[in-house]
């Protein structure tokens, strides 16, 4: 007992001393991580706050005037801003609900006992690993006045007489663009709530048989409350993610024509880098944060109150 | 083994010790140099620059270029310049970088701080902006020591903003009439008809008329630049300026107005394709090649396309290419000016050896070896024989008469939002959405007053 009260002050001083070393050493070696992530996350948010501040119009470094909250201002009094807002609320609404609808149908089709079920599963994910880039110049060209393959297809199959120029009306375009999405983001969706499906007990159908509900019966009352949460998740993500969209609208109409598929996103991205009115852009940035968050905040809200149900 | 390790914990413990130490030691160390390198970042490329000076005796200097692969020179023409470059400046290497037209100028933007690049390619629409920001050179000491009076005026105005060189004209290019002359003697229609837009429109009817194509035109409207080098060659064929002498937007009236008026009436007959505000000079390029349609405006690059069997399905001989028409007989029929110089950058580490390059590429040696593409600047060129022989008398002899009548897109130092705002009216106006007066009224006002506080 004694010499174990005796050598305990020491041991603890030991582990003390080898504690702080230790921590020295964990310190030295998350250093480098809390650079980089200080590097590329925390400052240029920060750097972008203070950019949104001031007129900037050059690239470079230097000295600009300070106006305040007037880019934001600007942003908000100005028609061309709220059409894009309008648009991009479009696109996302429209795009995360047939991903959703469509994803389900797909998630269904695969969650059920076939033969060769491994081969669909690989061929539903290829528009998903396809990047976003190829995904739209692919579109573009299906959709060509000139010499497109769904012109092409239509006329031989006798549908249309004439080729027609799809993207040429704003409307038509924002439509088609929201289809190249849709067909190649459903495969996530579709893969998420597969993975929920996987996880619902086959007795629950067993019972639900036994206790005489049809096949709709049992998705409304045992697939849909039980997926609830991976369909909010999947939402949350879905909606973030189209809520930024960007390069599928470069690549396939460079936001026209008449600015009809013109998003927020690359409202932004024109205004700060073509433009070079890197102050705005900064302001614009921002607001589109600030509509993120708010989507984040009710899905996340729904999230919890979803969760607690489910307790 | 084991005996040591029982026996000698501490000692073992210390080495541990020791080697995080001279880890921290090494770290610290290593951070420091890094930093100390960061902190010199300027002072670096002082010393880079006063290196390549010196270059030419010592070490191998790499330049970094942006270049596009779209019209102008092909990827091809530019790497056989390249490679005879190196072939006779040894100690220096070219990497150049190509990309789409659409993305050449926000990365020319985005990369200045940085100072990625040491040569870009520029355009006829950006001196003003480049020049005032400081994103590129002053070159006019340097361009000076050529013999500038042997260059097209037309190509000399593309690099220049306020009496100042802040490029070396390269491409030479502007919008030329394309026919499809089978096409042309089915509806009994002459070259000579295609003189002036009424001419065109006529001839455009009778092709309609006679069912040879549904659309006989197809315009590169898209909303981009390319709607408003259309527009900028109406423009100036009906007598229309685009700023006045007090630099204020005037092309809302007059020769402005008619233009979009000539534009929007194509449509509505007919006559142009609904899908032109959704085509860029490529999908017109292979519209033509088709012989889908008829007629149309491109920039040089469509005869050789258009001449290749592989690319066309279109006969040699009914590739005709033909002056730009006048607005009336006998009016100014000017081609818009789609001119390249090739700029260097002010964070170019290496602007002497750069000069160099932009010398040996715009030379008129060996501008006049790649001609198919591209026409040289150079006044010379158009009566040689070997370059009338490999770009086909043909081309030269309308690019004689059109490329010293040109006409500029606005010099403005905030071109690009101008220019944004003037190709979304263009197409409210094309799409029916506003009338062209109205339209041309707002891009006007958007010219300035659309921009944000500064």
């Amino acid at each position: 007992m004694t010499d174990t009260a005796a050598s305990l002050p020491r041991a603890s001083g030991t582990s003390w001393r080898a504690r702080t070393r230790e921590g020295r050493f964990a310190l030295a070696l998350l250093a480098p991580s809390i650079i980089v992530v200080f590097g590329i996350v925390v400052y240029p948010i920060l750097k972008t706050l203070y950019t949104s501040l001031y007129a900037v119009d050059t690239p470079f470094p230097g000295h600009f005037p300070w106006v305040g909250l007037d880019n934001y201002k600007f942003a908000i009094s100005h028609g061309e801003f709220w059409s894009a807002v309008s648009r991009t609320a479009y696109f996302t609404f429209v795009s995360t609900g047939f991903e959703l609808v469509l994803g389900m149908g797909i998630a269904l089709l695969l969650n059920a006992p076939l033969r060769g079920r491994w081969l669909f599963r690989t061929i539903v994910v290829l528009p998903w690993a396809l990047p976003t880039i190829v995904n739209g110049a692919m579109w573009r060209y299906f959709f060509n006045a000139q010499y497109g393959v769904v012109n092409a297809a239509l006329t031989q199959l006798g549908i249309t007489s004439s080729y027609h120029a799809f993207l040429s009306s704003p409307f038509a375009a924002l439509n088609i663009v929201i289809m190249a999405d849709v067909w190649k983001n459903t495969s996530l969706v579709a893969f998420f709530l597969l993975a929920g499906l996987t996880t619902i007990p086959a007795d629950l159908y067993e019972a639900a048989r036994v206790d005489g509900y049809g096949r709709w019966g049992a998705f409304v009352h045992i697939t849909l409350p039980l997926l609830r949460p991976v369909i909010v998740v999947v939402l949350v993500l879905r909606t973030i993610e189209a809520f930024k969209v960007f390069d599928i609208i470069y690549v396939m109409t460079g936001g026209g024509p008449a600015n009809g598929t013109q998003s927020i996103a690359f409202y932004t991205y024109q205004r700060a880098f073509s433009d070079e009115f890197f102050g705005y852009g900064s302001a614009l940035a921002y607001l589109i944060v600030i509509f993120i968050l708010a989507l984040a905040v009710i899905y996340i809200r729904l999230l919890r109150s979803d969760t607690y149900g489910m307790a | 083994m084991v005996e040591e390790e029982t026996v000698r914990p501490e000692s073992k413990q210390e080495q541990a010790s020791y080697t995080r130490r001279r880890f921290l030691t090494t770290t610290a160390g290593t951070g420091a140099a890094v930093f100390l390198a960061a902190c010199g970042g300027s002072s670096s490329s002082s010393s880079s620059k006063s290196s390549s000076a010196s270059s030419a005796g010592g070490g191998k200097v790499t330049l970094n270029n942006l270049f596009q692969q779209q019209a102008g020179y092909s990827a091809s023409d530019l790497a056989g310049m390249t490679a005879a470059f190196e072939a006779a400046n040894p100690n220096i290497k070219v990497n150049n970088t190509l990309v789409a037209y659409e993305a050449l100028h926000d990365k020319i933007v985005a990369a200045a701080p940085a100072g990625t690049y040491d040569v870009v390619l520029g355009d006829v629409i950006w001196p003003a902006e480049f020049g005032s920001k400081g994103i590129v050179t002053d070159i006019t000491s340097k361009v000076n020591t050529l013999p500038t009076s042997q260059i097209f005026p037309g190509a000399l105005v593309m690099a220049n903003y306020h009496n100042k060189y802040y490029g070396m004209p390269w491409i030479l290019d502007t919008k030329y009439l394309y026919a499809n002359g089978s096409m042309l003697k089915k509806a009994g229609v002459s070259p000579a008809d295609l003189k002036t837009w009424p001419g065109v429109v006529t001839a455009l009817k009778k092709i309609k008329a006679k069912g040879i194509v549904k659309y006989p035109w197809l315009g590169s409207w898209s909303q981009a630049e390319a709607v408003v080098c259309d527009y900028a060659q109406l423009l100036g064929a009906f007598g229309g300026k685009f700023l006045d002498a007090n630099g204020k937007p005037t092309f809302q009236t007059g020769g402005g107005l008619k233009a979009l008026e000539f534009m929007r009436m194509l449509i509505t007959e007919g006559l142009a394709d609904p899908a032109s505000t959704s085509s860029l000079e490529a999908d017109v390029l292979k519209a033509f090649a088709q012989g889908r349609i008829a007629m149309n405006l491109n920039w040089t690059f469509q005869l050789a396309a258009s001449l290749d069997p592989k690319q066309s399905q279109v006969s040699k001989d009914d590739v005709m290419i033909l002056h730009t028409p006048a607005g009336s007989p006998g009016g100014p029929a000017p081609g818009c000016n789609g001119g390249q110089p090739v700029m260097i950058t002010t964070g170019s580490k290496h602007p002497n050896e750069a000069w160099q390059y932009i010398k040996f590429i715009t030379s008129q040696s060996v501008q006049n070896k790649y001609v198919a593409d591209s026409l040289p600047i150079w006044s010379a060129s158009y009566t040689d024989p070997a370059v009338i022989k490999k770009a086909g008398s043909q081309l030269v002899s309308v690019a004689k008469t059109q490329l010293p009548n040109m006409i500029l897109r606005p010099q403005v130092t905030n071109y690009n939002a101008a220019s944004q705002a003037l190709q979304v009216q263009i197409q409210d106006a094309l799409l029916g959405k506003k009338s062209p007066q109205d339209a041309l009224n707002s891009a006007a006002s958007s010219f300035s007053s659309g921009a944000p506080p500064a």
